[in-house]
């Protein structure tokens, strides 16, 4: 293990910033073309995620915990919004026999 | 030969949460997503993030996929009953979402931070480190956490309780 990270000084700070923001998109694609709301709740997940992974990049770049700390508080963040939203979703489906997202269009004004 | 190892799991990363998005069966994207926070957890091994590799293991992987396919098993959904977007839609998404990162990894560009990620404190991630900075500077967020876990745990609760009173 030791000997792993200390080899990891090749990857340059950018190469993660680059993964980040793919990783970041492809949740911002999945958010726009699915209209399956646990999907869509997945696809919030990787955003998450990705944020995380970058968070932690520059934590280790500027030698500095608190990014990691900050990190902490996102996972908690995310599982209290997944056990609320996943509470919603199964509340609306109870309703309308659907998870379709188009379902919900009355709450548009 | 560790800076191949970081690129090989980029890719996977990549591959895996492109699977997520395009996997018709809504039980096949949580098992790639749990592909997908898998390979994150080995990032964090990489950058020595030990404490977060095993908190996103445990919490990710283990937590919120077991709560995603529950909720996804109970619902009984399968590939009949999922919703479908028109082509139409779909392409538009993807094309915005090419912008998208077409303007992140261009302005990221013009950023220019090329310098090598050096881990100068090899005990940077550590409990022992994380710890001393949960419970010094950050004490009152982290006891304001367990609030928001409690509040969550108590919503969830009284949102799918069954109404009685109607029926």
């Amino acid at each position: 293990m030791e000997n792993l990270t200390t080899q990891m000084a090749g990857v340059p700070l950018n190469h993660y910033i680059y993964l980040c923001a793919i990783i970041f998109t492809i949740g911002v694609i999945g958010v726009l073309t699915r209209r399956n709301a646990i999907v869509i709740f997945m696809s919030v997940e990787l955003m998450l995620n990705a944020v995380n992974l970058l968070l932690t990049a520059f934590s280790v770049h500027s030698n500095d915990p608190s990014g990691q700390v900050f990190v902490f508080f996102i996972m908690a963040l995310a599982a209290a919004e997944v056990a609320v939203g996943l509470a919603i979703i199964v509340m609306v489906y109870r309703n309308t026999k659907s998870i379709d997202i188009n379902v919900l269009n009355r709450l548009k004004w | 030969m560790s800076t191949q190892v970081f690129y090989f799991v980029a890719t996977l990363s990549i591959i895996f949460s492109l699977m997520v998005i395009f996997a018709k069966n809504p039980i096949h994207s949580v098992l790639y997503l749990i592909l997908t926070f898998f390979t994150f957890t080995v990032h964090y091994v990489l950058l020595n993030a030990q404490f977060l590799a095993v908190v996103n293991f445990i919490v990710y992987m283990g937590a919120i996929m077991v709560l995603f396919l529950f909720v996804l098993m109970l619902l009984n959904l399968n590939k009949e009953t999922e919703p479908v977007k028109s082509p139409l839609i779909k392409i538009v998404g993807v094309i915005a979402g090419c912008c998208l990162v077409v303007t992140l990894v261009g302005s990221f560009k013009a950023a220019s931070i090329n310098s090598p990620l050096i881990l100068k404190n090899p005990g940077l991630g550590l409990v022992e480190n994380l710890g001393k900075e949960l419970f010094g500077p950050f004490l009152l967020p982290f006891e304001l956490s367990s609030l928001l876990l409690l509040a969550a745990m108590v919503g969830a609760v009284l949102l799918s309780k069954r109404d009685e009173v109607e029926a």
